[in-house]
Protein backbone atom coordinates (compact mmCIF):
# COMPACT_ATOMS: atom_id res chain seq x y z
CA UNK A 1 0.00 0.00 0.00
CA UNK A 2 2.79 2.77 -0.77
CA UNK A 3 1.84 6.00 -1.44
CA UNK A 4 2.36 6.25 -5.17
CA UNK A 5 0.25 3.46 -6.38
CA UNK A 6 -2.66 4.91 -3.62
CA UNK A 7 -5.55 6.13 -5.49
CA UNK A 8 -5.89 9.83 -5.97
CA UNK A 9 -7.71 11.83 -2.95
CA UNK A 10 -7.58 15.08 -3.87
CA UNK A 11 -7.53 16.65 -7.35
CA UNK A 12 -6.94 20.29 -8.92
CA UNK A 13 -7.78 20.67 -12.17
CA UNK A 14 -6.44 23.77 -13.75
CA UNK A 15 -7.84 26.04 -10.67
CA UNK A 16 -7.91 29.72 -10.68
CA UNK A 17 -8.91 32.26 -7.71
CA UNK A 18 -9.15 35.98 -8.14
CA UNK A 19 -9.62 38.77 -5.75
CA UNK A 20 -10.97 41.31 -7.87
CA UNK A 21 -8.60 42.24 -10.24
CA UNK A 22 -5.45 40.10 -8.03
CA UNK A 23 -4.82 36.38 -9.92
CA UNK A 24 -4.35 34.89 -6.92
CA UNK A 25 -4.06 31.10 -8.38
CA UNK A 26 -2.86 30.80 -12.39
CA UNK A 27 -4.22 27.24 -12.67
CA UNK A 28 -3.18 24.56 -9.86
CA UNK A 29 -2.91 21.04 -11.46
CA UNK A 30 -2.25 18.87 -8.45
CA UNK A 31 -2.42 15.50 -6.99
CA UNK A 32 -2.86 13.93 -3.59
CA UNK A 33 -3.08 10.48 -3.08
CA UNK A 34 -4.86 8.89 -0.24
CA UNK A 35 -2.27 8.39 2.58
CA UNK A 36 0.23 11.17 0.96
CA UNK A 37 1.32 13.91 3.12
CA UNK A 38 2.01 16.35 0.69
CA UNK A 39 4.03 19.45 1.64
CA UNK A 40 3.36 23.02 -0.09
CA UNK A 41 5.84 25.77 0.23
CA UNK A 42 6.40 28.93 -1.18
CA UNK A 43 7.27 32.43 -0.85
CA UNK A 44 4.68 34.78 1.34
CA UNK A 45 1.73 35.41 -1.02
CA UNK A 46 2.50 32.91 -3.81
CA UNK A 47 -1.59 31.65 -2.57
CA UNK A 48 -0.69 28.86 -0.17
CA UNK A 49 -3.29 29.80 1.94
CA UNK A 50 -5.87 30.82 -0.35
CA UNK A 51 -5.19 27.11 -2.07
CA UNK A 52 -6.08 24.90 1.21
CA UNK A 53 -8.89 27.69 1.81
CA UNK A 54 -10.61 26.60 -1.49
CA UNK A 55 -10.48 23.16 -0.22
CA UNK A 56 -12.74 23.54 2.24
CA UNK A 57 -14.69 26.42 0.96
CA UNK A 58 -13.85 28.90 2.68
CA UNK A 59 -12.74 30.41 -0.49
CA UNK A 60 -14.36 29.62 -3.68
CA UNK A 61 -12.44 29.26 -6.92
CA UNK A 62 -13.11 31.15 -9.85
CA UNK A 63 -12.35 28.63 -12.84
CA UNK A 64 -11.27 25.20 -12.76
CA UNK A 65 -12.36 21.79 -10.33
CA UNK A 66 -11.28 20.63 -7.21
CA UNK A 67 -12.55 16.96 -6.43
CA UNK A 68 -11.83 14.98 -3.17
CA UNK A 69 -12.74 11.58 -3.97
CA UNK A 70 -15.47 11.19 -6.19
CA UNK A 71 -16.93 15.03 -5.29
CA UNK A 72 -16.46 17.82 -6.68
CA UNK A 73 -15.63 20.67 -4.13
CA UNK A 74 -18.26 23.41 -3.75
CA UNK A 75 -20.55 22.75 -7.15
CA UNK A 76 -23.19 20.31 -8.28
CA UNK A 77 -22.60 19.57 -12.33
CA UNK A 78 -25.82 19.08 -13.72
CA UNK A 79 -25.70 18.34 -17.80
CA UNK A 80 -22.31 20.15 -18.25
CA UNK A 81 -23.61 23.33 -16.02
CA UNK A 82 -22.35 24.03 -12.40
CA UNK A 83 -24.60 24.66 -9.56
CA UNK A 84 -23.87 26.26 -6.42
CA UNK A 85 -24.27 23.98 -3.35
CA UNK A 86 -26.75 24.88 -1.06
CA UNK A 87 -25.40 25.65 3.14
CA UNK A 88 -26.36 21.82 3.69
CA UNK A 89 -24.23 20.27 1.43
CA UNK A 90 -21.51 22.74 1.41
CA UNK A 91 -21.53 21.80 5.51
CA UNK A 92 -21.65 17.93 4.29
CA UNK A 93 -18.51 18.28 2.45
CA UNK A 94 -16.18 20.35 4.83
CA UNK A 95 -16.96 17.49 7.62
CA UNK A 96 -14.87 15.23 5.47
CA UNK A 97 -11.61 17.67 5.82
CA UNK A 98 -10.41 18.90 8.66
CA UNK A 99 -8.49 21.96 8.79
CA UNK A 100 -5.82 23.31 11.31
CA UNK A 101 -5.29 27.03 11.20
CA UNK A 102 -1.79 29.70 11.64
CA UNK A 103 -3.21 31.02 14.79
CA UNK A 104 -5.15 28.04 16.07
CA UNK A 105 -9.08 29.69 16.66
CA UNK A 106 -9.93 27.62 19.22
CA UNK A 107 -12.92 28.80 20.44
CA UNK A 108 -12.28 31.03 22.98
CA UNK A 109 -15.34 30.62 25.60
CA UNK A 110 -14.82 26.93 25.71
CA UNK A 111 -12.02 24.43 27.20
CA UNK A 112 -9.83 22.20 25.51
CA UNK A 113 -12.71 19.03 26.00
CA UNK A 114 -15.42 21.72 25.06
CA UNK A 115 -13.86 22.46 21.95
CA UNK A 116 -13.01 18.80 20.67
CA UNK A 117 -16.67 17.92 21.35
CA UNK A 118 -18.35 20.81 19.78
CA UNK A 119 -18.90 19.78 16.46
CA UNK A 120 -19.21 15.97 16.95
CA UNK A 121 -22.01 16.88 19.33
CA UNK A 122 -23.84 19.49 17.21
CA UNK A 123 -22.61 18.32 13.57
CA UNK A 124 -22.48 14.55 13.96
CA UNK A 125 -25.15 14.74 16.96
CA UNK A 126 -23.00 12.46 18.35
CA UNK A 127 -24.35 11.73 22.17
CA UNK A 128 -22.56 14.11 24.55
CA UNK A 129 -21.11 10.82 26.43
CA UNK A 130 -19.64 9.06 23.39
CA UNK A 131 -18.16 12.74 21.90
CA UNK A 132 -16.19 13.21 25.73
CA UNK A 133 -14.52 9.99 25.42
CA UNK A 134 -13.63 9.80 21.93
CA UNK A 135 -12.34 13.89 22.87
CA UNK A 136 -10.27 12.29 26.02
CA UNK A 137 -8.85 10.31 23.85
CA UNK A 138 -7.79 12.54 21.37
CA UNK A 139 -6.50 14.85 23.76
CA UNK A 140 -4.07 12.07 25.04
CA UNK A 141 -2.97 10.99 21.28
CA UNK A 142 -1.94 14.73 21.52
CA UNK A 143 -0.44 15.14 24.87
CA UNK A 144 -2.58 16.99 26.36
CA UNK A 145 -4.96 14.59 28.48
CA UNK A 146 -3.84 16.77 31.81
CA UNK A 147 -5.18 19.84 29.95
CA UNK A 148 -8.91 18.93 29.14
CA UNK A 149 -10.59 21.79 31.88
CA UNK A 150 -8.07 24.41 30.90
CA UNK A 151 -9.43 27.25 28.29
CA UNK A 152 -7.67 28.28 25.38
CA UNK A 153 -5.94 31.91 27.37
CA UNK A 154 -4.27 29.08 29.76
CA UNK A 155 -2.63 27.12 26.93
CA UNK A 156 0.47 27.93 25.64
CA UNK A 157 0.28 28.83 21.42
CA UNK A 158 1.95 24.98 21.17
CA UNK A 159 -0.52 23.17 23.30
CA UNK A 160 -3.09 25.33 21.83
CA UNK A 161 -2.20 23.90 18.13
CA UNK A 162 -2.44 20.30 19.66
CA UNK A 163 -5.85 21.02 20.89
CA UNK A 164 -6.77 22.61 17.61
CA UNK A 165 -5.62 19.45 15.74
CA UNK A 166 -7.44 16.98 18.00
CA UNK A 167 -10.94 18.87 17.46
CA UNK A 168 -10.46 18.87 14.17
CA UNK A 169 -9.57 15.04 13.95
CA UNK A 170 -13.01 14.33 16.43
CA UNK A 171 -14.66 15.12 12.97
CA UNK A 172 -12.99 11.71 11.44
CA UNK A 173 -12.19 13.67 8.33
CA UNK A 174 -10.52 11.86 5.38
CA UNK A 175 -8.24 14.59 5.04
CA UNK A 176 -6.18 17.41 7.39
CA UNK A 177 -4.88 20.75 5.95
CA UNK A 178 -2.80 22.62 7.95
CA UNK A 179 -2.04 25.82 6.68
CA UNK A 180 1.63 26.80 8.22
CA UNK A 181 0.55 25.28 11.90
CA UNK A 182 4.04 26.17 13.33
CA UNK A 183 4.49 29.73 11.99
CA UNK A 184 3.21 31.46 15.13
CA UNK A 185 4.67 29.54 17.90
CA UNK A 186 8.13 30.01 19.90
CA UNK A 187 10.95 28.16 18.11
CA UNK A 188 10.53 25.51 21.65
CA UNK A 189 7.55 24.71 21.11
CA UNK A 190 7.19 23.77 17.30
CA UNK A 191 8.67 20.56 17.72
CA UNK A 192 5.48 19.03 20.10
CA UNK A 193 3.33 20.19 17.12
CA UNK A 194 5.34 18.53 14.45
CA UNK A 195 5.46 15.14 16.19
CA UNK A 196 1.73 15.29 16.93
CA UNK A 197 1.54 15.62 12.75
CA UNK A 198 4.56 13.27 12.58
CA UNK A 199 1.96 10.47 14.29
CA UNK A 200 -0.61 11.30 12.31
CA UNK A 201 1.30 10.73 9.31
CA UNK A 202 2.08 7.28 10.55
CA UNK A 203 -1.71 6.58 10.89
CA UNK A 204 -2.28 6.60 7.20
CA UNK A 205 -3.70 10.34 6.95
CA UNK A 206 -3.86 12.35 3.87
CA UNK A 207 -2.53 15.45 4.75
CA UNK A 208 -2.09 18.74 2.80
CA UNK A 209 0.80 21.12 4.72
CA UNK A 210 2.09 24.45 4.21
CA UNK A 211 4.57 24.79 6.02
CA UNK A 212 8.01 26.71 6.36
CA UNK A 213 9.60 23.60 8.43
CA UNK A 214 11.93 22.11 6.02
CA UNK A 215 12.73 19.04 7.88
CA UNK A 216 9.40 18.31 8.77
CA UNK A 217 9.20 18.33 4.76
CA UNK A 218 12.32 16.02 4.51
CA UNK A 219 11.33 13.59 7.03
CA UNK A 220 7.62 13.01 6.81
CA UNK A 221 6.46 14.60 3.17
CA UNK A 222 5.67 12.45 0.28
CA UNK A 223 5.54 14.85 -1.78
CA UNK A 224 7.02 18.13 -2.20
CA UNK A 225 5.47 21.08 -4.27
CA UNK A 226 7.15 24.43 -4.45
CA UNK A 227 4.57 27.57 -5.64
CA UNK A 228 5.08 30.78 -6.72
CA UNK A 229 2.87 33.51 -7.55
CA UNK A 230 0.06 32.01 -8.05
CA UNK A 231 1.72 28.51 -10.21
CA UNK A 232 3.01 25.44 -8.72
CA UNK A 233 6.83 25.48 -9.92
CA UNK A 234 8.06 22.25 -8.95
CA UNK A 235 6.67 18.85 -7.17
CA UNK A 236 8.38 15.60 -6.01
CA UNK A 237 9.90 13.87 -3.74
CA UNK A 238 10.71 16.01 -1.12
CA UNK A 239 14.96 15.10 -0.91
CA UNK A 240 15.00 15.32 -4.77
CA UNK A 241 13.83 19.09 -4.83
CA UNK A 242 15.51 20.26 -1.64
CA UNK A 243 19.28 18.48 -2.25
CA UNK A 244 18.33 19.48 -6.13
CA UNK A 245 16.29 21.90 -7.05
CA UNK A 246 15.23 22.47 -10.87
CA UNK A 247 14.42 26.15 -11.15
CA UNK A 248 16.16 28.72 -10.09
CA UNK A 249 13.13 30.13 -7.86
CA UNK A 250 12.84 27.08 -5.95
CA UNK A 251 16.77 27.57 -5.62
CA UNK A 252 16.79 31.13 -4.32
CA UNK A 253 13.39 30.17 -1.93
CA UNK A 254 15.26 27.30 -0.54
CA UNK A 255 18.44 29.13 0.28
CA UNK A 256 17.03 31.49 2.07
CA UNK A 257 14.79 28.99 4.30
CA UNK A 258 17.38 26.32 4.72
CA UNK B 1 37.68 25.72 37.27
CA UNK B 2 36.39 28.20 39.73
CA UNK B 3 34.24 31.07 38.28
CA UNK B 4 37.44 33.50 38.64
CA UNK B 5 39.47 31.41 36.22
CA UNK B 6 36.87 30.83 33.77
CA UNK B 7 34.92 33.83 34.14
CA UNK B 8 31.81 32.01 34.83
CA UNK B 9 29.13 31.80 37.74
CA UNK B 10 28.01 28.52 37.91
CA UNK B 11 24.18 27.81 39.35
CA UNK B 12 24.90 26.69 42.22
CA UNK B 13 26.91 29.87 43.55
CA UNK B 14 24.60 31.78 41.85
CA UNK B 15 21.53 30.42 43.04
CA UNK B 16 21.93 30.16 47.04
CA UNK B 17 23.45 33.97 46.75
CA UNK B 18 19.80 35.44 47.90
CA UNK B 19 19.89 39.14 46.65
CA UNK B 20 19.21 41.75 49.09
CA UNK B 21 15.40 42.65 48.29
CA UNK B 22 14.88 46.48 47.46
CA UNK B 23 13.64 48.51 50.17
CA UNK B 24 12.62 52.55 48.42
CA UNK B 25 11.09 55.06 50.08
CA UNK B 26 7.37 54.85 48.41
CA UNK B 27 6.56 58.73 46.48
CA UNK B 28 4.59 61.00 48.59
CA UNK B 29 1.18 61.66 47.27
CA UNK B 30 0.19 64.92 48.72
CA UNK B 31 -2.73 65.47 46.25
CA UNK B 32 -4.25 63.18 47.58
CA UNK B 33 -4.80 63.70 50.87
CA UNK B 34 -5.82 67.47 50.28
CA UNK B 35 -8.50 66.32 47.92
CA UNK B 36 -9.74 63.66 50.09
CA UNK B 37 -10.10 66.25 52.84
CA UNK B 38 -11.77 68.73 50.44
CA UNK B 39 -14.41 66.36 49.33
CA UNK B 40 -14.94 65.29 52.44
CA UNK B 41 -15.85 68.45 53.82
CA UNK B 42 -18.29 69.15 50.93
CA UNK B 43 -20.03 65.93 51.67
CA UNK B 44 -20.08 66.75 55.02
CA UNK B 45 -21.57 70.26 54.05
CA UNK B 46 -24.30 68.60 52.00
CA UNK B 47 -25.32 66.16 54.35
CA UNK B 48 -25.60 68.64 57.16
CA UNK B 49 -27.96 70.77 55.12
CA UNK B 50 -29.80 67.66 53.90
CA UNK B 51 -31.02 66.52 57.57
CA UNK B 52 -31.26 70.36 58.74
CA UNK B 53 -33.10 72.02 56.32
CA UNK B 54 -36.52 71.24 57.41
CA UNK B 55 -37.77 71.83 53.54
CA UNK B 56 -36.80 68.38 52.94
CA UNK B 57 -39.59 66.55 54.99
CA UNK B 58 -37.79 63.91 55.93
CA UNK B 59 -40.77 62.76 57.43
CA UNK B 60 -43.25 62.90 55.09
CA UNK B 61 -40.50 60.82 52.83
CA UNK B 62 -40.55 58.21 55.75
CA UNK B 63 -44.67 58.12 55.48
CA UNK B 64 -44.44 57.75 51.23
CA UNK B 65 -41.49 55.26 50.84
CA UNK B 66 -43.02 52.40 51.98
CA UNK B 67 -46.77 53.85 50.90
CA UNK B 68 -49.07 50.78 48.96
CA UNK B 69 -49.40 53.06 45.80
CA UNK B 70 -46.00 54.12 45.30
CA UNK B 71 -44.19 50.19 46.18
CA UNK B 72 -47.06 48.92 43.61
CA UNK B 73 -45.53 51.89 41.16
CA UNK B 74 -41.81 50.24 41.61
CA UNK B 75 -43.64 46.41 40.92
CA UNK B 76 -45.12 48.15 37.38
CA UNK B 77 -42.16 50.26 36.71
CA UNK B 78 -40.39 47.20 37.04
CA UNK B 79 -42.34 44.81 35.22
CA UNK B 80 -41.91 47.58 32.33
CA UNK B 81 -38.24 48.14 32.43
CA UNK B 82 -38.09 43.73 32.69
CA UNK B 83 -40.64 43.44 29.92
CA UNK B 84 -39.52 45.90 27.25
CA UNK B 85 -35.96 44.90 27.77
CA UNK B 86 -36.80 41.05 27.48
CA UNK B 87 -38.48 42.02 24.02
CA UNK B 88 -36.04 44.39 22.99
CA UNK B 89 -33.38 41.90 23.41
CA UNK B 90 -35.16 39.19 21.53
CA UNK B 91 -36.00 41.63 18.38
CA UNK B 92 -32.04 42.83 18.78
CA UNK B 93 -30.52 39.76 18.18
CA UNK B 94 -32.74 38.99 15.46
CA UNK B 95 -32.18 42.00 13.73
CA UNK B 96 -28.31 42.29 14.41
CA UNK B 97 -28.43 38.22 12.68
CA UNK B 98 -30.34 39.82 10.16
CA UNK B 99 -27.66 42.75 9.48
CA UNK B 100 -25.40 39.90 9.68
CA UNK B 101 -27.14 38.24 6.67
CA UNK B 102 -26.40 36.75 3.38
CA UNK B 103 -29.84 37.65 2.19
CA UNK B 104 -30.12 41.37 0.73
CA UNK B 105 -33.91 41.78 2.15
CA UNK B 106 -33.28 40.61 5.91
CA UNK B 107 -30.29 43.08 5.82
CA UNK B 108 -32.26 46.19 4.50
CA UNK B 109 -35.42 45.35 7.16
CA UNK B 110 -33.04 45.18 9.77
CA UNK B 111 -31.38 48.59 8.58
CA UNK B 112 -35.23 50.20 8.20
CA UNK B 113 -36.37 49.47 11.53
CA UNK B 114 -33.45 50.85 13.44
CA UNK B 115 -33.92 54.27 11.14
CA UNK B 116 -37.49 54.21 12.14
CA UNK B 117 -37.26 53.76 15.49
CA UNK B 118 -34.28 55.10 16.15
CA UNK B 119 -34.86 58.00 14.27
CA UNK B 120 -38.19 59.21 16.28
CA UNK B 121 -38.59 60.05 19.51
CA UNK B 122 -39.59 57.12 22.08
CA UNK B 123 -42.07 59.99 24.01
CA UNK B 124 -43.58 60.41 20.07
CA UNK B 125 -43.93 56.14 19.44
CA UNK B 126 -45.62 55.91 23.24
CA UNK B 127 -47.99 58.48 22.05
CA UNK B 128 -48.69 56.34 18.89
CA UNK B 129 -49.13 53.41 20.84
CA UNK B 130 -51.58 54.72 23.09
CA UNK B 131 -53.30 55.49 19.78
CA UNK B 132 -53.41 52.47 17.89
CA UNK B 133 -56.61 51.86 18.70
CA UNK B 134 -58.27 54.29 17.28
CA UNK B 135 -55.93 53.76 13.74
CA UNK B 136 -56.52 50.09 13.54
CA UNK B 137 -59.87 49.88 15.16
CA UNK B 138 -59.93 45.78 14.44
CA UNK B 139 -56.75 43.56 14.10
CA UNK B 140 -57.64 40.70 11.81
CA UNK B 141 -55.80 37.51 10.73
CA UNK B 142 -56.78 36.41 7.38
CA UNK B 143 -55.84 35.22 3.72
CA UNK B 144 -55.59 38.67 1.67
CA UNK B 145 -58.61 39.09 -0.34
CA UNK B 146 -60.17 35.79 1.14
CA UNK B 147 -61.60 34.49 4.74
CA UNK B 148 -60.85 35.90 7.76
CA UNK B 149 -59.34 33.46 10.48
CA UNK B 150 -59.59 35.37 13.68
CA UNK B 151 -59.68 39.18 14.62
CA UNK B 152 -59.93 41.16 18.10
CA UNK B 153 -60.82 44.62 19.10
CA UNK B 154 -57.52 46.25 18.99
CA UNK B 155 -58.30 47.96 22.76
CA UNK B 156 -58.67 44.81 24.28
CA UNK B 157 -55.07 43.24 22.73
CA UNK B 158 -53.32 46.28 22.92
CA UNK B 159 -54.02 48.06 26.71
CA UNK B 160 -51.97 50.51 28.03
CA UNK B 161 -49.80 48.31 29.70
CA UNK B 162 -49.00 46.15 26.08
CA UNK B 163 -48.68 49.95 24.40
CA UNK B 164 -46.20 50.71 26.74
CA UNK B 165 -43.71 47.68 26.70
CA UNK B 166 -44.45 48.07 22.69
CA UNK B 167 -43.67 51.40 22.46
CA UNK B 168 -40.55 51.49 24.74
CA UNK B 169 -39.17 47.55 23.31
CA UNK B 170 -39.31 48.56 19.77
CA UNK B 171 -37.52 51.71 20.33
CA UNK B 172 -34.85 49.89 22.29
CA UNK B 173 -34.66 47.31 20.08
CA UNK B 174 -33.22 49.85 17.61
CA UNK B 175 -30.63 51.10 20.31
CA UNK B 176 -29.74 47.54 21.22
CA UNK B 177 -29.24 46.03 18.03
CA UNK B 178 -26.42 48.30 17.17
CA UNK B 179 -25.02 47.33 20.29
CA UNK B 180 -25.39 43.68 19.56
CA UNK B 181 -23.88 44.26 16.02
CA UNK B 182 -21.06 46.28 17.24
CA UNK B 183 -20.76 42.99 19.45
CA UNK B 184 -21.37 40.61 17.27
CA UNK B 185 -18.46 42.41 14.67
CA UNK B 186 -16.04 42.08 18.03
CA UNK B 187 -15.23 38.42 17.44
CA UNK B 188 -12.09 37.58 15.74
CA UNK B 189 -13.62 36.05 11.95
CA UNK B 190 -10.90 32.83 12.42
CA UNK B 191 -14.02 31.75 15.17
CA UNK B 192 -16.16 31.36 12.33
CA UNK B 193 -14.23 30.11 10.04
CA UNK B 194 -12.61 27.87 12.77
CA UNK B 195 -16.71 26.62 12.92
CA UNK B 196 -17.46 26.73 9.23
CA UNK B 197 -14.52 24.16 9.15
CA UNK B 198 -16.04 21.65 11.25
CA UNK B 199 -19.42 21.55 8.78
CA UNK B 200 -21.29 24.00 11.39
CA UNK B 201 -24.57 25.51 10.01
CA UNK B 202 -24.27 29.53 10.07
CA UNK B 203 -26.93 29.21 12.77
CA UNK B 204 -25.48 27.18 15.02
CA UNK B 205 -22.26 29.40 14.62
CA UNK B 206 -23.96 32.36 15.45
CA UNK B 207 -25.42 31.14 18.91
CA UNK B 208 -22.95 28.64 19.77
CA UNK B 209 -19.41 30.23 18.88
CA UNK B 210 -20.31 33.99 17.88
CA UNK B 211 -23.08 35.32 20.35
CA UNK B 212 -21.40 33.88 23.38
CA UNK B 213 -18.10 35.86 22.98
CA UNK B 214 -19.82 38.93 22.13
CA UNK B 215 -21.54 39.03 25.57
CA UNK B 216 -18.58 39.91 26.70
CA UNK B 217 -18.39 43.00 24.48
CA UNK B 218 -22.64 43.54 24.59
CA UNK B 219 -23.32 43.31 28.40
CA UNK B 220 -21.72 46.42 29.53
CA UNK B 221 -23.87 48.63 27.43
CA UNK B 222 -26.92 46.72 27.30
CA UNK B 223 -26.84 46.93 31.66
CA UNK B 224 -26.36 50.96 30.61
CA UNK B 225 -29.67 50.29 28.35
CA UNK B 226 -31.13 48.66 31.15
CA UNK B 227 -31.04 51.51 33.29
CA UNK B 228 -31.56 53.81 31.27
CA UNK B 229 -34.77 52.42 30.09
CA UNK B 230 -35.77 51.80 34.27
CA UNK B 231 -35.91 56.16 34.16
CA UNK B 232 -37.62 56.24 30.47
CA UNK B 233 -40.79 54.05 31.36
CA UNK B 234 -41.36 57.27 33.45
CA UNK B 235 -42.04 58.73 30.09
CA UNK B 236 -45.78 56.32 29.36
CA UNK B 237 -47.78 58.45 30.85
CA UNK B 238 -47.79 59.65 27.35
CA UNK B 239 -49.79 56.22 26.02
CA UNK B 240 -51.10 57.06 28.80
CA UNK B 241 -50.01 54.52 31.66
CA UNK B 242 -50.73 55.61 34.81
CA UNK B 243 -49.13 53.42 37.58
CA UNK B 244 -45.54 53.49 37.04
CA UNK B 245 -43.10 55.11 39.79
CA UNK B 246 -42.86 58.23 38.79
CA UNK B 247 -46.78 59.12 37.89
CA UNK B 248 -47.73 57.57 41.32
CA UNK B 249 -45.53 59.88 43.46
CA UNK B 250 -46.31 62.96 41.23
CA UNK B 251 -50.08 62.45 41.54
CA UNK B 252 -49.24 62.64 45.70
CA UNK B 253 -47.21 65.60 45.34
CA UNK B 254 -50.11 67.13 43.89
CA UNK B 255 -52.40 65.98 46.42
CA UNK B 256 -50.06 66.82 49.04
CA UNK B 257 -48.72 69.75 47.90
CA UNK B 258 -45.22 68.60 48.96
CA UNK B 259 -43.41 67.78 45.64
CA UNK B 260 -39.68 67.94 47.14
CA UNK B 261 -40.27 64.81 49.69
CA UNK B 262 -41.91 62.64 46.89
CA UNK B 263 -39.49 63.40 44.23
CA UNK B 264 -37.14 62.16 46.87
CA UNK B 265 -39.02 58.85 47.31
CA UNK B 266 -39.04 58.35 43.37
CA UNK B 267 -35.11 59.18 43.75
CA UNK B 268 -34.67 56.34 46.31
CA UNK B 269 -36.61 54.10 44.93
CA UNK B 270 -35.11 54.35 41.70
CA UNK B 271 -31.55 54.54 43.02
CA UNK B 272 -32.28 51.12 44.53
CA UNK B 273 -33.45 49.36 41.77
CA UNK B 274 -30.41 50.87 39.67
CA UNK B 275 -28.40 49.22 42.53
CA UNK B 276 -29.99 45.63 42.25
CA UNK B 277 -29.35 45.97 38.32
CA UNK B 278 -25.99 46.55 38.58
CA UNK B 279 -25.21 43.59 40.83
CA UNK B 280 -27.18 41.62 37.99
CA UNK B 281 -25.24 42.88 35.36
CA UNK B 282 -21.67 42.27 37.62
CA UNK B 283 -22.90 38.68 37.59
CA UNK B 284 -23.63 37.89 34.40
CA UNK B 285 -20.52 40.05 32.90
CA UNK B 286 -18.43 37.27 34.67
CA UNK B 287 -20.47 34.61 33.26
CA UNK B 288 -19.90 35.42 30.24
CA UNK B 289 -16.09 36.23 30.88
CA UNK B 290 -14.90 32.72 31.01
CA UNK B 291 -12.40 31.95 29.19
CA UNK B 292 -11.15 35.67 29.14
CA UNK B 293 -11.23 37.75 32.20
CA UNK B 294 -9.36 36.47 35.67
CA UNK B 295 -7.99 33.74 34.43
CA UNK B 296 -5.86 31.71 37.03
CA UNK B 297 -2.62 30.34 35.17
CA UNK B 298 -3.94 26.80 36.40
CA UNK B 299 -7.37 26.30 36.28
CA UNK B 300 -9.68 26.67 38.96
CA UNK B 301 -11.20 23.43 39.00
CA UNK B 302 -8.44 20.40 38.71
CA UNK B 303 -9.23 17.89 35.43
CA UNK B 304 -11.71 16.06 36.65
CA UNK B 305 -11.45 13.08 34.40
CA UNK B 306 -8.75 10.56 34.20
CA UNK B 307 -8.26 10.27 30.66
CA UNK B 308 -8.85 6.39 28.96
CA UNK B 309 -5.26 5.21 28.50
CA UNK B 310 -4.35 5.59 24.79
CA UNK B 311 -7.11 2.76 24.19
CA UNK B 312 -9.29 0.88 21.52
CA UNK B 313 -7.98 3.46 18.70
CA UNK B 314 -9.71 2.61 15.73
CA UNK B 315 -7.77 4.69 13.22
CA UNK B 316 -5.14 5.99 15.54
CA UNK B 317 -1.67 4.34 15.85
N1 LIG C 1 -9.80 37.52 1.30
C1 LIG C 1 -8.94 38.09 0.45
N2 LIG C 1 -9.31 39.18 -0.24
C2 LIG C 1 -8.46 39.75 -1.13
N3 LIG C 1 -7.22 39.32 -1.37
C3 LIG C 1 -6.79 38.24 -0.69
C4 LIG C 1 -7.62 37.57 0.24
N4 LIG C 1 -6.93 36.54 0.75
C5 LIG C 1 -5.72 36.55 0.16
N5 LIG C 1 -5.62 37.58 -0.71
C6 LIG C 1 -4.46 37.87 -1.55
O1 LIG C 1 -4.11 36.70 -2.22
C7 LIG C 1 -2.71 36.58 -2.33
C8 LIG C 1 -2.27 35.23 -1.81
O2 LIG C 1 -2.52 35.17 -0.43
P1 LIG C 1 -2.30 33.85 0.42
O3 LIG C 1 -3.03 32.74 -0.21
O4 LIG C 1 -2.64 34.19 1.82
O5 LIG C 1 -0.74 33.61 0.27
P2 LIG C 1 0.24 32.76 1.17
O6 LIG C 1 -0.57 31.91 2.09
O7 LIG C 1 1.03 31.96 0.20
O8 LIG C 1 1.10 33.72 1.90
C9 LIG C 1 -2.12 37.75 -1.58
O9 LIG C 1 -1.77 38.72 -2.52
C10 LIG C 1 -3.26 38.24 -0.74
O10 LIG C 1 -3.17 39.63 -0.56
MG1 LIG D 1 -0.64 31.91 4.20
Amino acid sequence: MSVETAEPLVRFEGVHKFFGENHVLRGIDMTVRRGEVSVVIGPSGSGKSTLLRCVNLLETISAGRIYVGDELIGYREVNGRLHDLNVKQIAAQRREIGMVFQKFNLFGHKTALQNVMEAPVQVKGKSKAEAKARALELLDRVGLADRADFYPAQLSGGQQQRVAIARALAMDPELMLFDEPTSALDPELVGDVLNVMKDLAKTGMTMIVVTHEIGFAREVGDTLTFMDAGVVVESGDPREVIANPQHGRTKEFLSKVL
Amino acid sequence: MSSATTGRTTTSEAGNNRPELIKAVPVRHPGRWVSGVIIVLIAVAVLQSMFTNPNFRWDIVATYIMDTLVVQGVGWTLLLTVLSMVLAIVLAVLLAFMRQSDNPILRWSSWFWVWIFRGTPVYTQLIFWGLISVLYPKIAAGIPAGPELFSFDTKDLINAGVAAVLGLGLNESAYLAEIFRAGLKSVDKGQVEAAEALGMRKSKIMWRIVLPQAMRVIVPPTGNETIGMLKTTSLVLAVPFTLDLTFVTNSLANRTYLPIPLLLVAAIWYLVITSVLMVGQHYIEKYYGKGVDNLSPAPVKAPTLKAPARLQGEDAE
